[in-house]
Order: structure tokens, then sequence, then C-alpha cells
């Protein structure tokens, strides 16, 4: 595929997952009083996705096309 | 150390070093070397996004709501995913159009009209001033609390205090200077200011770092770590409910909606489109800038809650405000240093956003406002005057300094009222009225002017209704009836439970109602009547900026005018110096070595205008256009035909263009067949000449020997049988001669079939070796075998494979001494293929000879002494096979030692063999 064309496409694919993630209800499901690392639950999962989501436009826009 | 004066003395430098390199990056763009060309500086740029309403707002919001601050970063990273197309497309036009505001945008999209421009800059001014206010108060009141250290008291403001003896007011005038001589130094036609741009993002990289080193002071200086912190917690049972929960009071619904509010903020906030859109050197950084920025909001929000609960845990019940933990958790440590860059940190996040949103609202005021009214007074517009420019840069400053003190009485007059508090999400709210209009006009041809106006002014009014006149009410400057009893006492009407609608907060509330009320009008209005003349014209500018060619509005204008005037209208908005380069420039562009050369054409009278587009906003700039060339009006029937042809003109030679590449290939084509059929051609005609030649040897000799026998009946038995016997044998010759021959052609000409599949080398090595036994035992030959176990698999066809083996093993027995004759088959695996040696001790080839014997029908040795008896063909059919096979086929030997024929093949990925197989079919 045309490396412009596919780097857009992963690039709208990164915005998805961001919406999905970061919204009810996957939100939801991580929104209990436990904590991972010591870190609330809610805390640890946002910056979690948050960070996925960076990274994952960083690998569209950086990254290799093969 | 932090006293009043050195508090002054290290703002003033801090100020003075930011000028500098503004300075430093106006002299460099003069000078054609962009200091700011470079996505890193272009994402930092967009951090102007950070206000102190992130630097010191978001920890008092966490402190409230705990992760409730987040979702205001979060849309900005969605936003930047789709940044890639829409923050492009947005880039194109502005540049196409030499837009520098966001008014400017929506102006100019409907048909330039002043109307429209006017609106949204009175939009964004009563939307975005209260946001200046609340720097003011943030840069002033951080400087109070740091006038009473060592001790923390919360600065009070008395409302009688005179301006002269307030702080603020003074920040604000600073501020209004540095703006002044950064944004409005000279005035340009594309009115981007490279030198501010520089010193926002070194502010910006200043706000991150003092952000960061706090929050690490305070996670692992004060407590030990995010885990100790959020441990803490377990002990006060209060702050649970932050740690644990999306706050009860948002719910997820406000999650979502201030998700996408600050997703529109970050595209329509006046100061995110100066620097994201006017101010973008390169459209390339965007790529890079897409994640960088998301990154860069990521950093600065990882120390929010620690720093927030660290405040909590800290000052529990000492009343110190949540706002201020940032500054006073340092200060509490008597953390002199640290405390001085916070405050440094703070002023560059206040700074950076009042002097960027202050030049793009001056801008937006100057040319979409006040520039308006005074050429609707003709007196101005046709005065003697040569050259208004001067009178441009001093409306731009004037408005300068009227928001600052705008911004600075909205502070006095706010106070410490919930008004300002809030405003940051208000004043988001107001800019997201303009995603209709702004979304819509960038994607939908069928938008009018009507639509927009109607969209904008539906929103505008229900936004004041819903969110500004409450936070009035709740300031305490109207009565409280109206927040609970509906305005007039009407219960339906009640601002922020609209029509009954309850249950969500009132963000989300004012969202649903003002953007069903500004995407209604704006589309219902659009459908009322087809769009005229201009908005048709503008709506093709706009809504095909993306498309290859270029912008078809040059074309769309028809008239008279005159080049002098022309150059003189804009020799008054620009200076006359300016004009006269630019048109001079203008007719080296296009051929003529002088601008009186020129003709007033349409394409001329499209550069003119859109030079004053970028001085004077493009609604005033069409009206002075037209007040210099006669024009002749065109009917909307006209212009649909024109972008008809144009968008049939483009098709078409679209259609030209692939018809023509396909030409090409398909000559191509033609001509690499035609050389392999001159090749095979070619091929043929040797082969024919080689065979013929070949063919007479066993012929003749069958000839002579059949003659014999005819001519003597009364031969003797044996001989008779002997002569028989060489005749067979040389029709076995002539047969295998002809059938290798074929076997030959076909493989050159690629109509071999090829069966490729998996195979063991050894099994096959093994199974010629065991074919061809009998010949070594008859020479007396002792064989040797060395194939290890284990390779790995190859791809290759398992006949021809074996076709190769049986000719270097009966190539080698021919050569064995009989009797003495030793030969040696070993397998070996390289580092991508396989290698395969067939070594015999007979007499060996000469260096000379060993490339010749893979030419066809070449048999070297002493003809005249051996009679051969091969056909010559064996040796070059193998080496074909083995390089259709992707391998190689070659002979190692020393004459009277012997010879070694080896080939290789390789074990590439068997997959991607598999597809190159089929492909070579």
């Amino acid at each position: 595929m045309h490396r412009r064309v596919l780097a857009g496409d992963r690039l709208i694919a990164a915005f998805l997952v961001g919406c999905v993630l970061f919204n009810y209800p996957l939100l939801s499901l991580f929104d209990r009083p436990t904590e991972v690392f010591e870190i609330p639950l809610v805390f640890a999962y946002v910056f979690f996705a948050w960070a996925v989501v960076i990274a994952l436009m960083a690998w569209a826009i950086e990254g290799r096309f093969r | 150390m932090l006293e009043a004066p050195v508090l002054i003395a290290v703002s003033l430098i801090y100020l003075g070093l930011l000028f500098a390199v503004a300075w430093w990056g106006d002299r460099s763009a003069d000078r054609g070397r962009s200091l700011i060309a470079n996505p890193t500086i272009y994402a930092l740029s967009m951090a102007v996004y950070c206000t102190t309403w992130t630097f010191y707002g978001s920890v008092g919001r966490a402190a409230v709501s705990g992760i409730g601050f987040l979702p205001v970063y979060l849309g900005p990273t969605l936003v930047m995913a789709l940044g890639w197309t829409v923050l492009l497309k947005m880039i194109r036009i502005v540049k196409a159009n030499r837009i520098t505001s966001i008014a400017d945008f929506i102006s100019s999209r409907y048909g330039k009209s002043h109307l429209l421009g006017g609106l949204v800059t009175v939009i964004a001014v009563v939307g975005i001033i209260p946001y200046i206010a609340l720097q003011l108060k943030a840069v002033s009141s951080t400087v109070g609390l740091l006038l009473s250290y060592p001790d923390i008291v919360m600065p009070h403001r008395s409302p009688t205090m005179s301006v002269a003896a307030d702080i603020s007011f003074y920040i604000a005038l600073i501020l209004a200077a540095f703006t002044i001589v950064f944004g409005t130094r000279h005035l340009d036609a594309t009115e981007r200011h490279e030198g501010m741009v520089a010193a926002i993002a070194l502010e910006s990289g200043v706000k991150l770092v003092a952000f960061l080193v706090v929050g690490v002071f305070v996670t692992y200086g004060l407590y030990n770590g995010f885990g100790d912190i959020f441990e803490h917690l377990a002990t006060h049972p209060e702050l649970q409910r932050l740690a644990n929960a999306i706050p009860s009071g948002q719910g997820y619904t406000g999650w979502f909606s201030l998700i996408v509010l600050s997703a529109m903020a970050v595209l329509f906030l006046p100061r995110q489109f100066q620097v994201a859109v006017v101010e973008n050197v390169n459209e390339t950084h965007l790529k890079r800038a897409a994640w960088l920025f998301p990154l860069y909001l990521f950093l600065i929000n990882i120390f929010v809650l620690p720093i927030a609960l660290g405040g909590l845990l800290h000052f529990a019940g000492q009343g110190v405000d949540a706002d201020t933990f940032v500054l006073t958790l340092p200060m509490s440590q008597r953390q002199e240093g640290l405390t001085l860059l916070v405050f440094i940190g703070g002023l560059s996040a206040g700074t950076g956003m009042v002097i960027v949103e202050t030049i793009a609202l001056s801008t937006m005021v100057c040319n979409d406002l006040v520039m308006p009214v005074l050429l609707r007074r003709r007196r101005l517009a046709l005065e003697e005057s040569k050259d208004l420019s001067g009178l441009l840069l001093g409306i731009r400053r004037g408005a300068i300094v009227v928001i600052l003190l705008l911004g600075y009485l909205y502070f006095r007059l706010a106070g410490e009222a919930y008004a300002l508090v809030a405003i940051g999400l208000i004043s988001f709210s107001a800019v997201a009225q303009f995603a209709p209009a702004m979304i819509g006009g960038m994607y939908w041809r069928g938008g009018t002017r009507g639509g927009a106006l109607a969209g904008l002014t539906a929103g505008f009014m229900v936004w004041a209704y819903t969110l500004l006149l409450p936070s009035f009410a709740k300031s305490g400057w109207l009565p409280d009836g109206f927040l609970t009893l509906g305005l007039f006492g009407i219960e339906l009407l009640r601002p922020q439970q609209l029509f009954g609608l309850s249950g969500i907060d009132e963000i989300s509330h004012c969202l649903f109602w003002s953007f069903l009320a500004n995407i209604g009008a704006y589309v219902g209005v659009s459908l009322l009547r087809p769009p005229m003349v201009a908005e048709a014209t503008q709506a093709t500018v706009f809504v095909d900026a993306l498309k290859e060619t270029g912008p078809v509005g040059a074309v769309l204008w028809r008239g008279r005018a005159k080049v002098s005037d022309l150059q003189e209208l804009v020799g008054r908005f620009l200076g006359p110096a300016r004009a006269e380069v630019a048109f001079a420039g203008f007719a080296r562009r296009h051929g003529a070595d002088h601008h009186d050369k020129l003709e007033a054409d349409a394409q001329l009278v499209q550069f003119a205008e859109s030079l004053l587009a970028g001085a004077i906003g493009s609604a005033s700039a069409r009206v002075m256009v037209a007040s210099v060339a006669k024009e002749e009006p065109l009917s909307i029937e006209e212009v649909m035909h024109i972008l008809d042809e144009a968008s049939q003109l483009r098709t078409y030679s679209r259609e030209l263009e692939r018809k023509s590449r396909e030409l090409t290939a398909a000559t191509l084509e033609l001509r690499e067949a035609n050389e392999r059929l001159q090749e095979l051609d070619r091929v043929k005609d040797d082969i024919m000449s080689s065979v013929t030649h070949e063919l007479r040897t066993p012929l003749t000799s069958i000839r002579a020997f059949s003659e014999l026998l005819r001519d003597d009946p009364k031969m003797h038995l044996p001989d008779r049988e002997r002569f028989l016997g060489l005749i067979v044998s040389e029709t076995e010759r002539l047969t295998r001669l002809i059938n290798q021959t074929l076997d030959l052609a076909k493989i050159e000409s690629g109509r071999a079939d090829w069966n490729a599949c998996e195979l063991d080398l050894k099994e096959v090595v093994e199974q010629s070796i065991a074919a061809t036994s009998q010949l070594f035992r008859e020479k007396g030959a002792h064989v040797e075998l060395d194939l290890p176990d284990n390779l790995p698999l190859i791809l290759a066809d398992r006949d021809r494979l074996i076709q190769v083996m049986l000719n270097l093993l009966s190539n080698a027995a021919k050569f064995l001494t009989p009797g003495s004759g030793r030969i040696r088959v070993g397998l070996r695996m390289l580092a991508e293929a396989l290698e395969v040696s067939v070594t015999d001790n007979g007499p060996g080839i000469r260096p000379q000879d060993q490339e010749l014997i893979f030419e066809k029908f070449r048999q070297v040795g002493d003809t005249m002494t051996a009679k051969p008896s091969g056909t010559g063909l064996g040796l070059p059919i193998s080496r074909r096979i083995v390089e259709h096979l992707g391998g190689r086929l070659w002979v190692e030997s020393v004459p009277g030692e012997g010879a070694t024929f080896l080939f290789t093949l390789p074990f590439a990925p068997l997959r991607e063999r598999a597809a190159e197989q089929e492909a070579l079919g």
C-alpha cells in the first residue's frame, strides 16, 4: 500500500483505539478500588492507555513501512 | 532571597531573555534561515495550550475531582491523531489564501463576509478575555504568595485597592508592551511571527522542566515515590474517593464531554490556530509534532496527582488553596531555588498564553472589526493617504493594549469569584462554537453564509445563557433566582436545566444544547437556498484544498483593472516598497521582465487580493480590490459552469495521465517482449547451427558402418556385431543429443515445467548416487560420502535436481582412471544456502578451460586423441537449472589432481520462495 495512505490509516486506527480506551464502558471496568503496583487502578489504567495511544501514533508516523 | 526586588529582577531578566530569543528568531527568519523550522519546536509551540490553568490549575482540579482533570489532555491527543488530515487541510487553505486568523478563515469560507468575521471576533473576544484575566490572576497571586515568604499566606485582594498600587496592573502593562514588540514589529502579508514562536517554544520547555522538577521533588523528596503517596491515602478515608473513582459530579458523560470539548479547543482556540496553522513553517512538521505534542501533555501531567495528594496531606486543615500547591509545597520546605523555578515556570505558562492569544485576537479585531468599519466610511477608503500600513500597525497595537486592559478589568471585577475559577472550560465551550462552521466549511460544499451566521449566533447565545450567565449568577452579579427559578421565573428556562434536562454536569448540558442549536441552525439555514456565487467559489477553494491541482479561485473573475492601480492599492496597506518587491516577484514568476508589462488578468487580481488579505483580512481585501477593478459580475450559473468545467478538466486530465502512464508501461512491456523474442531467435539459430554440426558426427559414423555392412555381405560375425553395436550406441548418442537440445531450448526460453516442492537435499543426493552406483562399480571406483543429517529443507524441482546430480556424477565417472578412481560427494551448510560438491581424482581441468566447459557443445581436452563421449550439453543444462533455482554452479580444479564441481541452493524463507516460484511460473 502507498506509504502515506498506510500511515494515515494507522493514525485513524490510533484515534479509534484512543476513543474506545478513554471512554465508557471500557473505562468503567477499571474504575474500582484496587491497586496495581501500589497505584490506584483507574490512574494506572488511564495513563497506561494514554501512553499506548501515543506510542501507536509514534509508530504510525515514524515506523518503517515494509 | 525571595524579596520583591529579586522577583522583579528575575522576571525582567527572564522576559529579556525571551525577547532576545525572539529577536534572534526574527533575524534568522529575515536572513532566510528559519530558527523554528523543525518539528520539535513546532510541537513545543503547540504546548502554549498548557497555560497557568494547567501549571497551577490541574493540581487544584485534581485535589477536588481526582482524575477528572485529565480528559482535557486526552482530547488533544485524539485530535492530533487526526491532525494528519484535518490540520493539514487547514494549513493548506490558510497558506493558499493568506488567511491570518480563525475569524478570517470563517469569513473567507462563506463568501468573504464582513459580518461573519466580525461575529467570530466578538465570540472569540468575549470567550477569551476572562481566560486572559485568569492568567493575570495566576501571575499576580503567585507574586503575592512569594512576597509573604517564608510564611504561606493566601493573598487576599481588597476590592478597594487602587489601580496604581495593584501589581497585576503593571503585569498587564508589561505584557502589553512585550506583545506589541513581539507581534507587531512590522506588517507582514502572511502574519507570521517566527521570533515569537521561538520564544513560546522556549517557554514551553521551561514550564515543562519546572513542573517535572517540582513533581520529582514532591514525589521522591517529600515522599518515597508514587506508591508511598497513594498509600498515605488509605489512612485518610475522606481522600479515598479521589484516588479511586471517576468523580461523581462529572460522571462518564462529563468525562466524555470534556474530551470532545478539549479536542475542539485545541483546534479552534485562537492561540492554537495561530501556532499550529498560521505559524506553521512546513507542513511536514505536522507529522512528528502529532505525537510529540501529546507526549508533552503526557509528561506535564504525570506528577499532577502526586502533587495534589501530597499537598492535601501536607497542608491538611491549613486553608491552603490547592491551586497553589505547586508553589507552596517547595515554599514550605524552604526550597528557595525550586520555588523560583516554579514561579518562572508559571510565568512562562501565563505569558506564553497571553502573548499568543493577544496577538491572535488583535489581528482579528483589526482585520475583522475595525478595518471594515473604517472602509465603510468611503472617505478614508479613497483618501489620498499613500501609506496606510502605519495606521494598520497602530490599530493592532491599540487592540493589544485594549484587550489586555479588558482582561485586567475583568480580573479586578471578578476577583476571587466563581466566574474566574471556572473560566477555562467556559472559554473552551465558547470557541467550540466555531466547530460546525469550520469543519462544515472544510468538508461540505453546501454550507452558506446565512447558515454559518445562524449557527454561530444560536450556539453563542445558548452558550451565554447556559454557561456564561450562570457563572455570573454564581459570582453574585445576577440574582440567584435566575439559576434556581429560571428566566422570568419560568421553570423550563432554568439555564442549567434547560427544558428540564437534568442529571448531567453543566459542561455536558451546555455542549448538548449549544451544539444542537448551532449545528441545527447551520445545516437548516444552509439548506434553505443554494449557495451564491461567492460562497460556491470559496466552497470549492476550501473543500478541494487537498486536491493536487491548485485552487481554481483565479479563474473565477472577469473584469478590467490597471496594474498600477492594483500596485498602488497594495502599497497603501503594505507600504510602497513591499508592494514593489511583491509585484516584481510576481512578474518574474510569470516570465515578464517588468511588472509594467503585466496584464491585469484574473491571476494578478487574485495575487493582489491575497497580498491584501494577509494585511487586512480577506473580506476587506475583496472590497478594496473591487474598488479599483471594474468587475463584471458572474452569475451563479456561470460560476457553476466554470467550476464544473474545472472539475471536469481535472477529471479529464487525471484520466489522460492515467492513460498515458498505461501506455508507457505497455510500450515498455512490448519492447521487453521484443528484445526477448530477438534473443530467443538468436539462441535458436545458435543451437540449430551447433546441433546440425554435432548431429553430423554420429550420422556420419552410422552411415559409414552401415555402408560397410551393406558392401561386405561376407563379413565375419564378430566384426558385424561390433559394427552393429557401434551403430546402436551412436544412435543412442544421437537421441540423447536431440533430447538434451530440446531440453536446453525449453529451459532457455522459460517454457520448462518446474514443480517446486520442499526437498531434503541429502535424500536427492543419495538417490542420485544409487542410480549411478553401477557406473562406478564398472570403473572399479571407490565412492566416499560426507552427508550430514538434519539440514534445512530447500525448495526445488526434484527431477531437475536429480538431472544435475546425474550429470555431475556421470561426468566424474567419465574421467576416472579405471581401477584406482576415487570419488567424494559432500554436502554442507553455508550461511544462506546448502553446498553440494562432487570431487574426482581424474586428470583435472586447465584453468583456461574452467569456464569454457559450461558453454554449449564445448568439450575440452585433446579431441584428436580422445574421442568425446558426451554431448557437450550436460554441464550447460545443469548450470541453467541451478541458476534457475537461485544457486550457482562452478568448478575448482588443479590439473593433474582432479576436479571438484560445486553447486549451491538457497534455503530462503519458504513462503516468499513459493510466491516467487509462482510468479516465475
